[in-house]
């Protein structure tokens, strides 16, 4: 059979395939080399469970040591977003491949897809991880009345957050080494606005609008009423309105991440700065 | 001779730190960047505190819980710098092979690498203080500080730190790219058994009797000491200072020679198995 002979798969298949091509070494990866099981089960927890301790020492109410675990696990999504989605390109710049996903025929969303998909493997891994040994451990218990809700609250959170991922990824893919530290710097800053491991109520209402740019954010505070009832007077918002307002936050972060990513690259090749190494 | 061939490379490997840590942005942008990240990771503790108390920042608990978080940034930023060079020499820059061929001393290599995360961590740790005293009334006086405790704490702590960061670089040398968050958990070991940010006293009794086996423990013992003349851990505190310090040269001895050695067994394994030259793009 000739090359011309084959059929050339339609755009939506090959973008389909590109998915399932950057997913694979991520998950065939976690595979090959199983340390990361420990590392990535067993000690995140302890740097949650010092957050527990400081509530315990401090006699808060229980529902904030499920506060901190729910928020411990988010975490993990978090990370995985920043370091193995958005400062991938820079990686893959650094490594030589973002100039053969450039030339390939596919939509660079879909290579971003593929990373989120097969990162999604190990974050989980982490995030189930943490909240079950949190729950056993610690005791913590919850209010399971509306799981639909609490899903879709999920679902909505993780889109919007790897939506946020792919405009990062627009801009880090531009990036020298600020790329590092930038994904360095979206650590402590946003576990503090976000509210990772307090109610962001706290941190007063217009700090916590402004921090509602962040997905994990509304994700959070939402769950946390919806889990532990008793608490949600520490809500920032209804938890309808903030299933709303984060899926008006994926619609929007999706498109922003599209048009960016397709202006970055062109940029990028105005300039010269798609194959740029070791700046 | 062998002296001043180690102090060039310790020079040299400091001056590389520096200008990687430092020269992807202007002055400016850095500067801003180094003060940040500290005062974020402090203002999450201090708010988690003032949910519970209800606004409240006074007490020798908060003083405390402040210092150690402060003090804390050396075990996370040195001990992940040190580590974390194994990853980015190996496979960013893939410049690790050259520096195995070349005559520097990896051990000094990686020392030099350290210091420049130490120097940035020390910019970091006394902004924060410098932070509780005025913003948050942190009862800090410069005329009580018992400065000897604290210089010998501190150089203690700082070599046990180094030590742990190599033998953590020591494991690197075995572990794909993802392998990078083993720095993030043994972090978190000594977050949260060695009282941080809470007295350790907090703690069950088994976690309890391992705290007591780690140097950080009373390394932080040792400092709040040095600040504020007492301490406030049930677990800790009928221990005399002079004995605080001889377990904290002790151990810090030990865990040193141990790191040197986890580090060797690494990198036998590494050479062995071809690992110096690994990239792992997952």
């Amino acid at each position: 059979m000739m090359f011309e002979d084959f059929k050339r798969p339609s755009y939506f298949m090959m973008n389909i395939r590109a998915v399932f091509g950057r997913a694979y070494p991520r998950v065939i990866g976690g595979t090959r080399e199983l340390s990361w099981v420990f590392f990535d089960t067993i000690l995140p927890l302890l740097g949650v469970a010092a957050y527990v301790y400081i509530y315990k020492a401090l006699n808060a109410d229980p529902a904030f040591i499920g506060f901190v675990i729910l928020g411990g696990a988010t975490t993990a999504f978090w990370l995985n977003m920043l370091w193995f989605m958005a400062a991938q390109f820079y990686w893959e710049k650094e490594i030589g491949n973002l100039e053969l996903y450039m030339i390939a025929p596919i939509s660079r969303m879909a290579i971003l897809l593929g990373m989120a998909i097969g990162g999604m493997f190990f974050t989980s891994v982490r995030a189930l991880s943490t909240l079950a040994l949190g729950i056993i451990i610690f005791g913590v218990t919850f209010t399971l009345s509306s799981p639909l809700h609490v899903i879709a609250i999920f679902f909505l959170t993780m889109v919007a957050l790897y939506g946020m991922g792919m405009l990062f990824a627009s801009l880090y893919m531009l990036y020298g080494r600020e790329a590092w530290h930038m994904s360095s710097l979206l650590q402590e800053p946003v576990y503090l606005l976000s509210g990772m491991y307090f109610p962001v109520k706290a941190l007063g209402y217009w700090v916590a609008v402004g921090a509602s740019l962040i997905p994990i954010t509304l994700g959070l505070d939402a769950m946390r009423q919806l889990l532990w009832p008793k608490a949600a007077s520490w809500g920032f918002l209804s938890p309808n309105v903030e299933t709303i307002a984060l899926a008006f936050l994926s619609i929007i972060l999706l498109i922003a991440a599209r048009y960016s990513l397709r202006y970055m690259e062109n940029l990028g090749k105005r300039e010269g700065r798609l194959t740029l190494k070791w700046q | 001779m062998a002296i001043k061939a180690g102090l060039k490379i310790l020079k040299n490997s400091s001056w590389l730190g520096w200008q990687m840590e430092s020269n992807w942005t202007d002055p400016f942008l850095f500067a801003i960047y180094s003060l940040v990240k500290p005062i974020a990771a402090t203002l999450l503790i201090v708010v988690m505190y003032i949910v519970v108390t209800m606004g409240q920042v006074q007490g020798t608990f908060f003083s405390h819980m402040y210092i150690g978080n402060a003090f804390y940034m050396y075990v996370a930023q040195v001990l992940f710098g040190v580590s974390w060079v194994v990853h980015e020499d190996r496979e960013h820059y893939r410049t690790l092979k050259y520096v195995y061929i070349s005559p520097a001393n990896i051990y000094i290599y990686l020392l030099g690498r350290g210091m420049t995360k130490i120097f940035l961590t020390t910019v970091s740790v006394i902004i924060t203080i410098v932070f509780g005293v005025f913003v948050l009334n942190i009862p800090i006086n410069v005329m009580t500080i018992d400065y000897p405790l604290l210089f010998i704490s501190f150089i203690l702590g700082i070599l046990c730190i180094v030590g742990l960061g190599i033998a953590l670089g020591g494991i690197s040398l075995l572990t794909a790219k993802h392998g990078g968050r083993i720095n993030e958990g043994v972090a978190g070991i000594f977050y949260l058994f060695c009282g941080v940010i809470f007295p350790i006293s907090v703690l069950p009794n088994w976690c309890r009797s391992f705290s007591l086996y780690l140097p950080i423990t009373y390394w932080l013992e040792a400092i709040r000491r040095a600040i504020f003349g007492i301490t406030i851990d049930q677990a800790t505190n009928f221990i005399p200072t002079s004995s605080v310090i001889s377990i904290l040269t002790v151990s810090t001895i030990l865990f040193f020679i141990l790191a040197l050695n986890i580090f060797k067994i690494g990198d036998y394994f590494a050479r062995k198995k071809g690992l110096i030259d690994m990239t792992t793009a997952y």
